[in-house]
């Protein structure tokens, strides 16, 4: 069984065809091509598969393609306007918040939803925004300083 | 030219690529007409494997298997250090998921079904999963006696020592428990194989140990083998040995497929089958007079290897180099032991037997100073190592080393004296009790006794046709800044701006072997080398006429660019020779054991919740002398990703044994540090330069990791205000740390 | 990924007929609302379900109001939605911090007031919280619709009083006119991303009625009952004394019968609950 299903990604209207139960996780890689958006771990726990679905963000991995059906959806790779990059994408290579990179798809997502909702986040709301993202590399201390010049950045770009 | 970059937080050379979404791991990529590859592997931890039966309901014929029955005999073992280990084990099972068959199809759903329905008969055997039952030999599992390794290092008289009129003895027993590394991005490789050559794409830290590996099990010549490492997703030593053979599972089943096989795992069984931190026991003596003088030691450290000896002896070795600590004594004495267990092999994680060792050292030197009437930081001043000093395996420290400052300043920064005796106060009465505690401790940089000798490492550089110097290096990037680290030491060597160097992908075909990726060894060993390479196509340059001895960037690629069209390929290379007066002796376990040391001390502030038994570290204090730092923001970010990391070791992360399988293998169950559990790391270094590293530098990634869980569980103790038999082993979890706050509790209402 | 999307056949009917009369037609249909605990079996290959029927995109099933005396939620109102509605914060604040101390912020996007009871895992979070709160459950389906006590509605691990044409369509508490004093505490090793080891939430309303519920001790969230008698008794009488709530703790929780699992023991279990119950007790002393 395959539903055809439209919604769109990255702000481009996208249509594919997948069985409902896929995660939108395996249709966005894999049927789409975007392979920004990265599985850690499958469960929802890790975070490095998150999406913004409709304005929040949401697992893709915990997803049903089926219900992304007429959604918004933005990842990674719509993150940066053409070459220029998201004042939380900056910071992140200035301020060393990403290592390894993995969790970093996700992470920049979830601070990019965190700034959103909380323009001037104090360091709780930035740990409690971040925390169903798992960082294993930076000891998550240079990605609040990150996020902490972003918002800077976004502020003074205001 | 170019301000000097070294110290300097210049951007993270692929950063960009990282922040985007466009690096490109091993999952992100895709071959025509690739098949899937899994693994079925061995329910049980000990058995005979006597029969296998293809279930029902699978077209087995569209399946392509493997079996140890496709590969010769004599080539089935992963070559490491004993070649012990089957790439597919085919009679004897040893531990639990081990690998039996390998099965690939372009369809993951049915290929998972398949496995399902593969169904093993097997003779069950008694398994072993306790360290001393393997000492005890019950039952012998492996080779004779169940040892994968000892070794004795000896200084002075410690007998003599012991039997002193003016000594006390202070005996402790300490334990670690395994760790799972747990890097985001789970082992995975693509394999394109033919009967003449094999090319295997993947993540992982050292692309000439699966080149050896692959060379051993496939026969051909060294040059029809080709690793290319692809954007790797954290390691922390978990892609230092496992990768050969996860890459010579899909190497096979592509021979077989004549096809490409892409194997990736998912997180459950990346988490129950791959390798995991040794399990320690370690058992001290000491001999300390009433002063606080200590005049032996005389310690039994036992690692469990798991089911194969893959890395153990060499896991063994750092632990055991390491487990007298940064303090003089006289008279020491290391029994050191790696045994095998049924379970699955225990290998390669930062700092690779260390923190095991240090650990046990740092809560037995808090013991001794109970016992003296000493404070934690008097009994350490008395008998820290100094410049002139001889370490355990008698080195001599020929470098300047200043313990007492490290803690003097890491103890002040932490506010420790105050936050004591406030502590002190606070607790009377309150639910939460507060404690402070540190460890102080040294990690040798690169790699143990002699290995770097015979490893020999090459770097190369070469010209590129847009004038810039290329480095070529199998040391790869795992998220530490290799890259970026590689690109400053060159550019700075040469004078150069930033984008006037690059770094080559590795890949067997193209970078030479400057050795692995391990032993925080790339900075400090492969960085000279680095330095070396560039500066020798400065010399060609210059003997060439095409440059002068002071120039500008553009001068330089132009220079560049003038030697490739008149002369021809511009290439330099620098190999690794020790440092002069460097000696080290196998057989007496004597000599240098590491080039240099980072030094450190660290503090630990908790808070301990007597109605929940949690332990939640509230601040930390990371000091160390690294020698010189190359890019302040990435070392500071190692620094506290090992902090991060040590957190967990010490009170979070518990690997849950059934049946010696991984029981809580799934990142709901295995608990690691989100981003509200570690509280403000605070990173200090004092730089003092190394004579022999690059720019002055020194090993950092493995140290982090060593200190964390002796101050914490120091602080821990601090806060319960008593010893407690609970506090000897980590992870100390909530349910441990209950005996000790109730039996603690009632002692004290019993004296009150 | 372990499961098969293959397998498994989902359909989202236009309306909340359309998915009752899917439930009704007796093949086996179960409802999938925000997945956070669907889509984990699914991953790891131990989804049972063959036919599934997705209710995210339900209107009908949403919002949060006031209806007479009581404060309505619908089955679809996520953690997120419960944390940023002034009604449910003050008309039941242990629901609102039981949803803040969930997951984290994606997961509490998806996973949903409904999922979270029909799932009927013992270590939820709401659970608790929707005891303290008297909560009931509308149980909707094609022939009809009924209101059950929440307090009654599971029968075991993983049992519920829900019949299989049965969709949980809406919660509803009772409001408070006066501020109730309250206590909720989740146990989990670490702040965030944690399954609870041992959840107490508590109520005491004005007038002395007094409800304790705990999580992860017994095979289903289970009402401490014997603890809430006692209670109400000294509360009768006049405030609560520590020697009352030390006499208390000291009879026990007898609902409570924890289990050693991969999370945890049964002794930290049981010790935990004395202790947590001791400072829920303690905090309304003052």
């Amino acid at each position: 069984m395959k539903n055809a299903v439209r919604c769109s990604v990255n702000g481009t209207p996208c249509a594919f065809t997948a069985p409902p139960m896929a995660r939108l996780l395996d249709v966005l890689r894999e049927e789409v091509s975007l392979t920004g958006t990265k599985e850690g771990c499958g469960e929802g726990e890790c975070g490095a598969c998150t999406v913004i679905m409709d304005g929040r963000i949401v697992n893709s991995c915990l997803v049903p393609a089926l219900q992304a059906e007429g959604a918004s959806i933005t990842t990674i790779e719509g993150i940066a306007k053409g070459e220029v990059l998201h004042a939380v994408q900056t910071a992140f290579v200035t301020h060393g918040g990403a290592q390894c990179g993995m969790c970093t798809p996700g992470m920049v997502i979830a601070a990019v939803d965190l700034l959103e909702r909380i323009p001037s986040p104090d360091e709780a709301q930035i740990r409690e925004g971040l925390a169903g993202n798992i960082c294993r590399c930076t000891g998550y201390t240079k990605i609040f300083d990150a996020v902490r010049e972003a918002a800077r950045l976004l502020a003074s770009a205001a | 030219m170019s301000d000097a970059l070294v110290g300097k937080s210049v951007p993270r050379k692929e950063g960009p690529d990282k922040v985007t979404g466009r690096a490109r791991y091993i999952d992100d990529m895709r071959m025509p007409g690739m098949l899937h590859g899994v693994t079925v592997r061995s329910p049980v931890s000990r058995g005979r494997l006597r029969g296998v039966t293809f279930g029902e309901g699978i077209p087995w014929s569209e399946i392509i298997v493997v079996s140890a029955a496709d590969i010769p005999a004599e080539s089935n073992h992963v070559a490491l250090l004993t070649n012990d280990q089957p790439f597919l084990a085919d009679k004897e099972l040893r531990h639990a998921e081990e690998p039996v068959l390998l099965l690939a199809h372009a369809d993951r759903h049915l290929l998972e079904r398949a496995r399902n329905a593969v169904r093993f008969d097997i003779e069950k055997l008694p398994p072993l999963y306790d360290i001393d039952k393997s000492l005890a030999k019950d039952p012998v599992i492996w080779g004779e006696d169940n040892l994968f390794k000892e070794y004795n290092l000896t200084k002075g008289d410690v007998d003599t020592a012991f039997a002193r009129g003016d000594v006390v003895v202070v005996e402790g027993e300490y334990s670690t428990g395994a760790q799972e590394q747990l890097y985001i991005e789970n082992n995975g490789v693509i394999a394109v194989a033919d009967e003449q050559s094999v090319t295997v794409w993947g993540s992982l830290q050292c692309p000439y140990y699966v080149h050896k590996a692959l060379l051993g099990l496939f026969g051909l010549p060294a040059d029809k083998i080709r690793v290319v490492q692809a954007e790797t997703g954290g390691g922390f030593g978990g892609k230092e040995e496992y990768p050969s053979l996860i890459a010579g599972h899909a190497a096979l089943l592509a021979r077989k497929a004549k096809k490409p096989v892409k194997m990736v795992y998912d997180r459950a069984e990346d988490m129950v089958a791959t390798t995991k931190r040794h399990p320690s026991r370690t058992k001290h003596r000491t001999a300390v007079t009433k002063d606080g003088t200590i005049v032996a030691m005389d310690i039994d450290f036992v690692i469990d290897g798991g089911a194969y000896n893959t890395l153990s002896p060499v896991v063994l070795s750092r632990g055991t180099i390491h487990a007298a600590g940064p303090y003089k004594i006289d008279n020491v004495r290391i029994r050191a032991r790696a045994v095998a267990t049924s379970h699955p092999p225990h290998g390669a994680f930062r700092g690779f037997g260390a923190p095991q060792s240090i650990f046990g050292l740092e809560r037995h030197m808090n013991k001794i100073a109970r016992v003296v009437g000493l404070s934690p930081e008097a009994l350490r001043l008395k008998n820290f190592i100094k410049q002139g000093d001889t370490t355990a395996t008698h080195q001599l420290l020929k470098e300047p080393v200043d313990m007492p400052g490290i803690l003097k300043r890491a103890l002040a920064e932490a506010d420790y004296d105050a936050k004591r005796k406030r502590f002190a106060r606070e607790n009377q009465g309150s639910s939460v009790k507060r404690g402070v505690g540190f460890a102080s401790f040294m990690h040798g940089s690169g790699f143990t006794g002699s290995g770097e000798k015979y490893l020999a490492s090459v770097v190369g550089a070469s010209g590129t046709a847009d004038g810039r110097v290329r480095i070529l290096a199998a040391s790869t990037e795992i998220g530490q800044g290799t890259n970026t680290v590689f690109t400053q030491i060159a550019a700075q060597a040469l004078g150069l701006e930033w984008d006037d160097v690059e770094i080559a992908q590795p890949d067997t075909a193209v970078v030479p072997n400057s050795g692995p990726t391990v032993a925080s060894r790339t900075t400090m060993v492969v960085g000279k080398l680095v330095e070396q390479a560039a500066l020798g196509i400065k010399q060609i340059l210059v003997q060439a006429g095409v440059l002068g001895e002071s120039y500008t960037s553009p001068q330089f690629r132009a220079a560049v660019k003038a030697y490739l069209a008149s002369v021809g390929p511009l290439r330099s290379t620098a190999q690794y020779t020790p440092p002069d007066g460097i000696s080290w002796d196998d057989q007496s376990y004597r000599g240098d054991a590491y080039g240099t040391y980072a030094w450190a001390v660290y503090v630990a502030t908790v808070a301990v919740d007597t109605v929940t038994y949690e332990a939640r570290v509230e601040d930390f204090v990371a000091l160390q002398e690294v020698g010189r730092v190359i890019h302040p923001v990435l070392a500071a970010g190692q620094i506290e990703g090992g902090v991060a990391q040590g957190i967990g070791f010490a009170v979070f992360e518990n690997v849950v044994w059934r049946e010696g399988r991984m029981a809580n293998g799934q990142f709901t169950n295995y608990i690691v540090p989100t981003s509200v559990d570690v509280p403000p790391i605070r990173v200090f270094f004092d730089e003092v330069p190394y004579p022999h590293g690059p720019s002055g530098a020194k090993g950092i990634g493995e140290l982090p990791m060593d200190g964390p869980a002796p101050a914490i569980v120091n602080a821990i103790e601090d806060a319960l205000g008593a010893p407690h038999s609970a506090l000897h082993h980590v992870p100390l979890m909530p349910e441990q740390l209950m005996h000790a706050v109730d039996d603690l509790a009632a002692a004290g209402r019993k004296s009150a | 990924m372990r499961g098969d999307a293959h397998a498994h056949a989902l359909v989202a009917p236009a309306d909340l007929n359309g998915a009752l009369a899917l439930l009704a037609d007796k093949s086996g249909y179960r409802v999938l609302a925000g997945g956070t605990d669907m889509m984990v079996a699914f991953e790891r290959g131990l989804l049972k379900e063959s036919r599934l029927v997705s209710i995210w995109h339900l209107a009908e099933l949403r919002g949060i109001r006031v209806d007479g005396p009581h404060l309505v939620m619908g089955a679809l109102t996520t953690y997120t939605d419960l944390i940023e509605s002034p009604l449910v914060v003050e008309n039941a604040p242990t629901l609102a911090a039981a949803a803040r101390d969930t997951a984290a912020v994606a997961i509490r996007n998806r996973g949903t007031v409904g999922g979270n009871i029909a799932n009927a895992s013992p270590a939820a979070d709401l659970p608790p919280a929707l005891l303290v709160h008297d909560c009931e459950v509308e149980l909707r389906s094609s022939s009809g619709a009924r209101w059950v006590d929440y307090a009654g509605f599971h029968t075991g691990y993983k049992t519920t009083v829900m019949r299989p044409d049965e969709l949980i369509a809406r919660v509803r508490v009772p409001l408070s006119s006066e501020p109730l004093r309250h206590f909720y505490r989740k146990v989990g090793t670490r702040k965030a991303q944690a399954i609870s080891k041992v959840c107490i939430a508590a109520t005491v309303r004005p007038g002395g009625v007094a409800r304790v519920a705990f999580g992860s001790v017994a095979p289903t969230v289970v009402r401490a009952r014997g603890v809430e008698r006692e209670l109400e008794t000294v509360l009768a009488k006049g405030p609560l004394t520590p020697e009352a709530v030390a006499r208390i703790v000291g009879m026990g929780v007898t609902e409570a019968t924890p289990i050693d699992d991969i999370r945890s023991t049964a002794d930290y279990r049981a010790r935990v609950t004395r202790n947590v119950l001791r400072e829920c007790l303690m905090s309304f002393t003052a």
